[in-house]
């Protein structure tokens, strides 16, 4: 059976109010705002600039994983529309920002996503796109590692387990052996193999309630026994906390796991990741164009600082270079242990 | 015995760190060893949580499995390798056991004809 997303149940969590008050009212031995207050970052985290410009183009995804935090699915249709998407690539054009990163749901279900990465490429950026694989393997996409090789966009993409069992779990029957089609395909072109420069990252989350193993340690095992028994080959790999909100919140509620893996994250609360935290370098572009420090802020609607512009209709870059950064206690997630973001450890 | 009144309690893990109270020098040592003994070296950090989780099995220690069932899953290991381990142990004391059998028969042949 299609799993539905939290919208579509009418789950009470399908609220982004709902889910700050879950993680609000939780007993705590420390907020995230005080445990950042007592680190040389504090009292208040700020950002050191914008490097990388990521946009979130839709909720629409051909896979409702479990853990899914922006809690797309096939059920979702929502999409960025025409205007924020003019909005938004005028504004990466005439930019410095390096690295443009497009996310979704599955972005390439957008109907400009492909505008977006030529004129995100032709800009000199370079372009990242977070792919499920699956969408890979049917026929409408199947063009994309070719496209993809051509702009040399960096392919970033989850699989969280070397094998099926811990894959499927988490994504949905099926989704290993279509990802390691997928993973074919990009080889095929390139992507993966030593010489080509064309890079193709993977990302590793715990399938359940506990932290990352150390992100070398699992490059080389996934490196091992994906050549070893699928013959297939990648660049690097990192390694991303699950973040308590939206789809993996709910898991963590069915299961009796919240407090559990919250006080885990708070006990491992490491302040050496601080400094390399991805909201630092990162701005993060909504559907309807307001701004947001993460992927994870947009998801629970905590849009950037007051005192920074809110849209991209009335980007300043000045003043979100230096902006306070919004923080809540799921931002635990990407301060425990070896650290997380969307680039992996950061410590 | 009722949920509440047990020798074992989950919650008293988060309390291991006050073995060291009453011996506050010999607990520094033991938990500056401790850290030593399971950070990366010959053996991998994953090696030896499964080492430890193994011997947390053989020795029946309720605390330790607990804690080395969470750290081992954080080292990357899979349910499979973690009950290879578990198997390991166990065939370590099935064997001990079995081979004690032997001074049993010494005992058995010295006394019967």
């Amino acid at each position: 059976m299609t799993r539905l997303s939290l919208v579509a149940d009418r789950h009470p969590l399908a609220s982004t109010d709902e889910q700050k008050r879950r993680l609000r009212t939780l007993p705590l031995v420390k907020s995230f705002d005080d445990a950042i207050g007592g680190t040389a970052f504090g009292p208040r985290l700020r950002a050191t600039g914008v490097e990388v410009f990521q946009i979130n183009v839709g909720r629409k995804c051909n896979q409702a994983c479990h853990h899914c935090h922006v809690d797309a699915g096939p059920d979702r249709t929502e999409m960025m529309p025409d205007d924020v998407v003019d909005a938004t690539l005028r504004v990466l054009e005439g930019s410095s920002i390096p690295t443009f990163d497009i996310t979704g749901g599955a972005p390439e279900l957008h109907e400009r996503f492909e505008e977006m990465v030529e004129r995100g490429a032709r800009a000199g950026k370079q372009v990242m796109d977070r792919c499920n694989l699956t969408i890979l393997r049917t026929q409408r996409y199947a063009h994309l590692p070719a496209f993809f090789a051509k702009h040399r966009v960096e392919v970033v993409s989850s699989l969280p387990y070397y094998d099926e069992s811990g894959t499927d779990a988490q994504r949905g029957d099926g989704v290993f052996e279509k990802s390691i089609e997928a993973m074919r395909a990009l080889n095929a072109v390139g992507y993966g193999v030593e010489g080509s420069g064309l890079v193709f990252t993977l990302v590793a989350n715990p399938v359940g309630a506990f932290l990352p193993a150390p992100q070398k340690s699992m490059e080389a095992d996934f490196k091992r026994q994906l050549k070893r028994k699928h013959g297939v080959e990648f660049t690097r790999l990192i390694t991303i906390t699950n973040m308590p909100i939206s789809r993996y919140l709910e898991w963590l509620d069915r299961s009796g796991n919240t407090e559990p893996y919250m006080n885990r994250l708070v006990s491992a609360f490491n302040p050496a990741t601080v400094a390399a935290v991805m909201c630092r370098n990162t701005i993060s572009v909504g559907m309807d164009g307001r701004l947001f420090d993460c992927d994870f802020n947009q998801m629970l609607d905590l849009g950037v600082h007051a005192a920074a512009p809110q849209t991209i209709f009335d980007w300043d870059q000045r003043l979100l270079d230096q902006r306070e950064i919004v923080v809540e206690n799921h931002c635990y997630g990407c301060t425990a242990g070896q650290g997380s973001s969307c680039g992996g450890a950061t410590a | 015995m009722s949920e509440h009144n047990h020798y074992y309690d989950p919650a008293d893990l988060k309390k291991f760190g006050e073995v060291g109270k009453n011996a506050k020098e010999l607990g520094e040592k033991f938990f500056s060893w401790y850290g030593s003994v399971f950070a990366e070296g010959a053996l991998s950090e994953r090696e030896k949580s499964l080492i430890a989780l193994a011997v947390a099995h053989a020795v029946q220690c309720p605390y330790c499995i607990d804690a080395y069932s969470n750290d081992a899953l954080e080292k990357g290991a899979n349910l499979d390798q973690m009950t290879e381990a578990v198997h390991v142990a166990a065939a370590i004391k099935g064997g001990a056991a079995l081979v004690h059998g032997v001074q049993m028969r010494n005992i058995v042949t010295k006394k019967t004809m």
